[in-house]
């Protein structure tokens, strides 16, 4: 799980250029990382392929924070 | 100017006129160039031109399948897919009264749908590299509408619109889509009409004479190059002045 977390930390600091502090549990990609709507694809694109998984769209929509993302990446893995 | 080594390039309907010079003004840029279309020799013959950095890729455009694959396919052959130049396209004239469903169909289908699924399969990569070039082959009929082909103005005005959503989407990644509306061109598609036909033609056009597709394909290369980074969502019109536009 935190090794999960680290990588998606890691991918959301360099994509978006923001503060490691800032990216918490509960952090919005758009709403408290600055992140436009094309941006969260280009994560969801990044995830895909730092872990070798497929996020289908409908599943993407739903992650919209930090910890949505570790939470989904930690389960389809 | 207009430097393209280091670049790749798909540019589908390869096999035509206006097609096959885009290719070459690509090509003797520096680019790496992928040829698409449906008739397997004149490709090959245009690849044995050309040399180096050539790559034959067919596909049939009215195949979903064919459709997702061929931008990947582009990506296999030459590492990767900087600028893709949709310039296929097919005419099914008829008055509209007398046109049926079938024509209306196919010339959607590859004129308009095709693009928009090419674009959607190359456009991952170039976000990613944050550097793309989109340039859609519409039409002066797009603009002005021509009697006889309804279903042709609809896809060629509908690549206008398509162009401008993706251009206001892409802008900030680095990638721009813009339109090559083209005139009265000389090609096989203009070599049908009759003397009178062109003549008639002609008389709408104040420089008095058709155009040649490589002046077509020198306008695909300024909005290929780095030099028009700034221009995105535009149509520019190649057509001796045939529609001020």
């Amino acid at each position: 799980m935190s090794d999960v977390a680290d990588r998606v930390r890691k991918i959301v600091v360099e994509h978006l250029g923001v503060e490691e502090e800032k990216v918490t549990e509960s952090a919005s990609f758009i709403d408290d990382l600055g992140a436009d709507s094309l941006d969260t694809v280009e994560l969801v694109m990044a995830f895909e392929e730092e872990f070798g998984i497929e996020i289908p769209d409908d599943a993407a929509e739903t992650i919209q924070t930090f910890g949505d993302a570790v939470k989904f990446i930690s389960e389809a893995q | 100017m207009f430097d393209l080594h280091g670049k790749t390039a798909l540019v589908t309907g390869a096999s035509g006129g206006i097609g096959a010079a885009i290719a070459r003004a690509l090509h003797g840029a520096g680019a790496t160039v992928g040829l698409h279309g449906t008739r397997l020799p004149p490709l090959e013959a245009l690849k044995a031109e050309l040399g180096d950095r050539a790559h034959v890729l067919p596909a049939d455009l009215s195949d979903p399948q064919a459709l997702a694959a061929l931008p990947k396919q582009a990506e296999e052959a030459m590492g990767r897919l900087d600028i893709l130049v949709n310039n296929a396209g097919i005419t099914r004239d008829n008055l509209f009264i007398r046109m049926s469903d079938d024509d209306w169909d196919d010339v959607l289908a590859v004129n308009l749908t095709a693009v928009a699924r090419l674009t959607k399969g190359a456009i991952r990569g170039m976000m990613k590299a944050r550097w793309g070039r989109v340039v859609n082959v519409g039409s002066v009929v797009g603009a002005t509408g021509n009697a006889g082909q309804a279903n042709y103005a609809a896809a060629k005005a509908g690549l206008v619109g398509l162009s401008k959503a993706l251009a206001a989407e892409l802008a900030g990644r680095g990638i721009t889509v813009n339109v090559v509306a083209p005139g009265f061109i000389a090609t096989a598609m203009t070599d049908k009409l009759n003397d009178d036909q062109k003549a008639a033609i002609l008389t709408q056009i104040p420089a008095a004479r058709m155009g040649d597709p490589s002046e077509i394909a020198a306008a695909v290369l300024y909005l290929a190059s780095p030099e028009a980074a700034y221009v995105t969502g535009a149509t520019l019109h190649v057509n001796g002045g045939m529609a001020m536009l």
